[in-house]
């Protein structure tokens, strides 16, 4: 029989969030190490012997996150998540693009390479419309882009200040809600538990203000956030959801997701659930080394 | 007990703190990041940058 898995857990800043894992991994007696990234040193030619048998990766920097599970994964250590899910999720058009090849109903989007041709595909999806930056969290740096005037400022700024990345513009149909959108937590196959947000502002994140209420998990919501999930490479992830005027669409997939805010709304040990994700993991790699 | 490396004050740091945790200055506001626990020291933490989030 095999041994208890050691779990790792990647990470720099210690948030909520962290403390709430390791404060669970403790309480069960599950053995921790806690990794630093600003001190990893990754051999890039051999196995990282990093002491764990499963990395739960809570980086808060995406390209640490990115690039440190390139290197476990290709070596073979299982991680939550994988390469693959932040790659994918960290990136705005490329989650689009999952999300459109499996049929997840998103906002419609348009990308274009330079100020004119963005200009050109804001004002075919009509005002108002909605500017992101690819990379990015916390709603930092959208835009509702409610006029051409402003169309035009914002994508000279953009163009200007920018680096190469903010002249990848991705244009977005803006999605009128009722004052509030669906955050809804996926643990492999399982909606385990979801929030409304709610704001008078049109960006609902709770990082900037957003009030968290309890959101049933229906089966029409299960249903569509476990099919956004698979779409980005599965494991757990954090999926935001519009209901817009024609029904629910998928607006986002997060994959160092936050969940401070939800576990006394949902009632639902989220924290446990990362954990026990992890180690069946683990537990699966095990198996197949044995 | 640990002084706020910005502005002097002296933080009160709860027993539980893990290193890598933010505490904030509760005089001055700023992030300050526990890098030690035993003894307690404090550093300023590092600003958000772009890649940031979840």
């Amino acid at each position: 029989m095999s041994s208890t898995p050691t779990v790792g857990v990647l990470l720099s800043r210690v948030r909520v969030e962290e403390k709430l894992l390791l404060e669970d991994l403790e309480r069960r007696g599950i053995p921790a190490k806690t990794i630093d990234d600003r001190a990893l040193v990754l051999e890039a030619e051999r196995r990282p012997e990093l002491g764990c048998d499963v990395v739960l990766e809570r980086c808060i920097q995406h390209s640490r996150a990115l690039y440190a599970l390139s290197v476990l994964n290709t070596w073979g250590i299982p991680t939550v998540n994988t390469f693959e899910v932040a790659d994918v999720c960290g990136n705005k058009l490329l989650t689009t693009m999952r999300l459109i090849r499996d049929g997840v109903p998103t906002p419609r989007t348009r990308l274009a390479f330079t100020p004119e041709s963005a200009l050109e595909a804001i004002e075919a999806l009509g005002y108002p419309a909605v500017l992101k930056p690819l990379v990015g969290s916390w709603g930092r740096l959208i835009s509702k882009v409610n006029d051409r005037d402003a169309a035009e400022s914002i994508l000279e700024h953009k163009d200007v200040l920018g680096t190469y990345i903010h002249s990848i513009y991705y244009v977005q149909e803006y999605v009128p809600k009722p004052g509030r959108d669906i955050r809804a937590f996926v643990v492999g196959d399982e909606t385990i538990g979801a929030i409304y947000r709610s704001s008078e502002h049109w960006i609902t994140n709770t990082a900037r203000g957003g009030k968290a209420s309890r959101c049933p998990v229906t089966p029409e919501l299960n249903d569509l956030c476990v099919r956004a999930a698979r779409a980005v490479g599965g494991g757990v992830v954090a999926i935001d959801v519009l209901e817009g005027p024609e029904g629910l669409l998928v607006n986002e997939v997060n994959y160092t997701m936050e969940f401070r805010n939800s576990i006394d709304t949902t009632g639902v040990n989220i924290p446990a659930k990362i954990v026990d994700h992890a180690l069946a993991l683990a537990r699966k790699a095990q198996q197949a080394d044995a | 007990m640990p002084k706020c490396p910005e502005c002097d004050a002296d933080v009160t740091v709860g027993g539980d703190a893990v290193k890598g945790e933010i505490v904030a200055c509760p005089d001055c506001g700023a992030e300050l990041e526990v890098t030690e626990t035993s003894p307690l020291a404090l550093a300023l933490a590092p600003e958000e940058e772009e890649d940031w989030g979840e």
